[in-house]
């Protein structure tokens, strides 16, 4: 038995998301070994190879890795899942853009987003934004599988695995890549965040977005997210939410403010340790998850709440 | 260009699900159900193609019971020019769908298909890519923003990151994110329009596609449910509760 786990980085980092979707991986049984698909990418390949208990990294090299898109991807891999049982990737966006198109090639029905394992062919996910869990076993002979990071923590590091070097069909495909706008920041990464602050669509503005919600997450050492409705309306980019089609995250605090938890919203965040909510209304379906709830109008509430702090 | 949109029949997004006490799944009877949201974004891009004029015409598809007829409907009634449904009774995954819009597409030829991002019942996020990989055709996934430049489809993804753009060769597929476009609400002499718009009828045998599930439900449960907590007075208190918790 050998599962094959994609692994999800910049070329220059590996994501902690990779380092869970091996936990994943060891739970199914099996030899682990880590593709590192990208350009330059050899550090990503040697953090890859200190993973806890990975048998060997796959390193394919080229530029039309760079951003690992779906159709180089599916042409790098298909050949390589001869020698595997199992194909595993973190439920990134990256992972979601490439494993479906690998599993229709190999004639399987993907399992996507699973949270847990019960033995090999039976696996656990949500459905229904999280409002219903399911258990299925697959008969299929081979299975492709997407990671929800939250249900798993990271391996450990201290391994030496090999890294090999695998050949990386060279194209040309009929994806390319034309440019990218990355938020860049200092703060902790969403989704590995040990702390969110949250700021719903009752901010207002971007400016007081900005002004509100960023200081108290600089004071809690967290990262920033958002609801859809406050995306939606420009007050924080997209990549800051958090729900059902957003960012999953279960970190030890969350801080929501002025959200008002929709459903939606809930399944993005609905297994942190301790939720906090702070809003004016208290019949707001956030308070129904949350830890502690305060009814206050976020404009006093905030600033008065980050200076305590 | 020909435009193919799939439209999926799922539980509106405002039902609160419940478990049937069973665990063999949820409880759709007497349940709301509308067109998936994402597939409404869909829909709502191909219209504007057309009314750019860059779309000629419109096929929505579905793959369903009966009433999915009404989805294709409303696809219709938001303007798009005919429909079909593959009618099954069965719950078909999202490979045998795949397979079956497969199939649709060889024999309509389009020049692309506009999927939703994701199903908000089954959440996975497949179909679209799957397609893709079935028919050796390019894809840009999770799109908020859709043009074609230089004879080539940009699409403007929402990744991790942040935003990415892919320009797409050929005919293509495109999976839309929410932030793509507003969906309208069809007017009503466009309903009453839509209701002498053609639907073809089928059957996944006229495909001649294998859809058997290879998935098999052990069991659906409710999610742990979250106690609340208390309400707490004032930001001094909740600061208290907070450091006696040791979460700050
Ligand atoms: C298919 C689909 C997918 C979706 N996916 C997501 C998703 O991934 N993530 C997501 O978040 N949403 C998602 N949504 C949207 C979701 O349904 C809600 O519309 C959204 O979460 C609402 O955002 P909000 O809570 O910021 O805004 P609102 O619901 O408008 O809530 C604002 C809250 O702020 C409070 N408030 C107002 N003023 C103040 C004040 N001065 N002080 C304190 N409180 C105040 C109000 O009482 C209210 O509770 C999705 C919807 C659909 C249809
Ligand atoms: N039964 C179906 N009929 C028509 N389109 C579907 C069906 N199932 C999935 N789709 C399409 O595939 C998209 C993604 O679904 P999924 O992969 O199930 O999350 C949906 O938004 C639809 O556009």
């Amino acid at each position: 038995m050998a599962v094959l786990v994609i692994a999800d980085h910049d070329n220059a980092a590996l994501s902690d998301a990779t380092a869970k979707t091996v936990t994943a991986a060891k739970a199914f049984g099996g030899d682990v070994d880590i593709l590192v698909a990208g350009e330059g990418a050899g550090d990503v390949a040697a953090a890859a190879a200190q993973i806890d208990g990975v048998r060997k990294v796959l390193h394919a090299d080229g530029a039309a890795y760079k951003k690992q898109l779906a159709e180089a991807m599916e042409a790098l891999i298909l050949p390589l899942m001869n020698g595997y049982d199992a194909l595993f990737a973190p439920a990134t966006t990256m992972g979601k853009n490439v494993t479906p198109r690998i599993a229709a090639k190999l004639d399987v029905m993907q399992l996507s987003d699973i949270v847990g394992i019960e033995g090999q062919d039976t696996f656990v996910r949500p459905i229904y934004a999280g409002n219903a869990i399911m258990t299925v076993t697959s008969s299929d002979a081979k299975k492709v599988v997407t990671v929800r990071g939250t249900a798993f923590d990271a391996a450990g590091s201290g391994g030496s695995a090999a890294v090999e070097t695998v050949d990386a069909p060279g194209g040309p495909f009929k994806s390319e890549f034309v440019s990218e706008e990355v938020v860049k920041s200092d703060r902790p990464e969403l989704t590995a965040a040990k702390s969110v602050v949250s700021g719903g669509r009752a901010l207002g503005s971007e400016e007081e977005f900005n002004r509100l919600i960023i200081p108290l997450a600089d004071k809690l050492g967290a990262a920033v997210g958002a609801s859809r409705a406050a995306v939606d309306a420009g007050y924080a980019p997209n990549d800051y939410q958090v729900g059902q089609t957003g960012k999953i995250v279960a970190p030890e605090l969350y801080v929501a403010v002025g959200i008002s938890g929709a459903i939606q919203h809930l399944a993005g965040m609905k297994d942190s340790k301790i939720i906090v909510a702070i809003n004016k209304d208290e019949e707001a379906p956030i308070f129904q998850v949350a830890d502690y709830g305060l009814v206050a109008d976020l404009f006093n509430a905030v600033p008065e709440l980050t200076d305590a702090l | 260009m020909k435009v193919l949109v799939p439209v999926k029949r799922v539980i509106d997004y405002n039902v609160k699900v419940r478990v049937k006490s069973d665990q063999t799944g949820v409880d759709l009877a007497n349940v709301k159900m509308s067109m998936n949201p994402f597939d409404e974004i869909s829909v709502e891009e191909a219209v504007r193609m057309k009314e750019a004029g860059t779309a000629t015409e419109i096929v929505a598809v579905s793959i369903g019971p009966q009433q999915a007829q009404e989805t294709i409907r409303t696809a219709l009634a938001m303007g798009a020019d005919r429909g079909i449904l593959i009618k099954t009774d069965e719950n078909v995954e999202p490979l045998g769908v795949a397979k079956l819009l497969a199939k649709v597409v060889a024999e309509e030829s389009p020049d692309m298909v506009i999927l939703g991002k994701q199903a908000i019942d089954d959440d996975s996020n497949q179909t679209g890519q799957m397609l893709g990989a079935l028919l050796g055709w390019p894809q840009g996934t999770f799109a908020s923003e859709v043009k074609a430049e230089d004879g080539k489809i940009h699409v403007t993804r929402e990744v991790d990151g942040g935003l990415q753009t892919v320009a797409l060769e050929g005919p293509s597929i495109v999976t839309v994110d929410l932030r793509l476009n507003e969906p309208r609400y069809a007017s009503l002499p466009n309903i009453m329009k839509a209701k002498k718009k053609p639907i073809d009828m089928k059957a996944p045998e006229d495909y001649g596609v294998d859809i058997a599930p290879r998935l098999s439900v052990v069991k659906v449960t409710e999610p742990p449910v979250r106690e609340a907590g208390e309400k707490v007075e004032d930001v001094p208190t909740l600061v208290e509760k907070l450091k006696t918790a040791g979460a700050i």
